[in-house]
């Protein structure tokens, strides 16, 4: 199921890519297509942060994860590279629950 | 070696190995979340070769990994590698391929590749060979960051208690940093997020991702005649 999921997901996304060489340039007159476009990322992206901080199944908890993500908001203020960002996070909720402080 | 009038394509070359190894950063940090969200190293190798485009990638491991499922996986990683297609049609005329070249030059249209070749668009040649240099070395230093990290990970085990899984909000919240240009994009994010964790508890896994894409369709149909 997972490679269905690799595999169905690259496909689509080459498509994507493929369709704008082969598609007229005109379709870029179209504001609509332009504005939902380039806002897409933007909502799914801070829909993603919200599910994967907060998200357990189906329910909503609070655990090392959010103390991980305000980390990260605090490097990314400092203007660090993603790595930084990334792994700042990690050590930060490894930290809380290697002392018991947070699940 | 004689500079022609509008400057030398060195210091493009430059900047776009530059732009690959930050881009290899991100592509360690990719292959290790993915193999913490039950990917294989091989899926995950998959991903960076035939998908390439990062926040597509992030999505579909992230929500594979939080049992999304495959369809709601899929569904997130086309709306969110849409805009290549969009950087594509803007791109294409001044690539202006023909034959073989076009499908290879689809697989390296990203968000890198695209903005460096707008931004060196004085001269058709310059912005041709800034498209071509970004996307080459982003894909070579993307695959090679995917692989040392999905081995990494791989060899060191048990994601929750090394903090992997705050990793991955981090990674999402780093790709959407540079977006948050305005008071636009912050209300777009703030209500993307609030969709999601409303529907969170009322939906399977996978579906308040999605829903969230209907705020951008809402915000881009009112917004259609300012952008």
């Amino acid at each position: 199921m997972i490679w269905a999921a690799v595999l169905l997901g690259s496909l689509g996304c080459y498509l994507e890519k493929l369709f704008g060489f082969i598609l007229p340039p005109t379709l870029l007159d179209r504001p609509m297509i332009r504005s939902v476009a380039a806002l897409l990322p933007i909502a799914m992206l801070s829909a993603l942060v919200a599910v994967q901080t907060f998200g357990d199944g189906q329910s909503l908890v609070i655990d090392a994860r959010v103390a991980g993500v305000a980390v990260a908001v605090v490097a990314l203020l400092l203007r660090a590279p993603f790595l930084v960002v990334v792994l700042a996070a990690a050590i930060s909720a490894a930290l809380l629950r290697a002392f018991g402080v947070a699940t | 070696m004689t500079n022609t009038p509008e400057g030398s394509k060195r210091p493009i070359t430059t900047s776009a190995i530059g732009i690959g190894l930050a881009t290899g950063a991100y592509g360690l940090s990719f292959g290790a979340i993915s193999v913490a969200s039950g990917l294989s190293a091989l899926q995950t190798q998959t991903l960076s070769l035939l998908m390439f485009t990062g926040a597509s990638q992030f999505a579909l491991v992230g929500v594979l990994g939080a049992g999304g499922g495959v369809i709601a996986a899929v569904l997130t990683a086309w709306l969110l590698g849409a805009r290549n297609g969009l950087y594509a049609l803007h791109i294409a005329p001044t690539l202006n391929l023909r034959g073989p070249l076009k499908p290879v030059a689809a697989q390296l249209t990203i968000d890198e590749s695209t903005a460096m070749s707008i931004a060196n668009d004085h001269t058709p040649t310059h912005s041709r060979h800034a498209f071509w240099a970004t996307g080459i070395s982003v894909y070579l230093l993307w695959n090679i960051g995917t692989l040392l990290g999905a081995l990494g990970a791989s060899a060191i085990g048990d994601p929750a208690v090394l903090g992997l899984d705050a990793a991955i909000p981090a990674g999402f919240l780093a790709l959407l940093w540079p977006r948050l240009r305005d008071r636009t994009a912050w209300a777009i994010a703030a209500g993307g997020a609030t969709v999601a964790l409303v529907l969170t508890p009322l939906t399977r896994s996978g579906v308040p991702v999605l829903a969230s894409a209907l705020i951008a369709v809402f915000a881009g149909y009112h917004l259609r005649d300012r952008t």
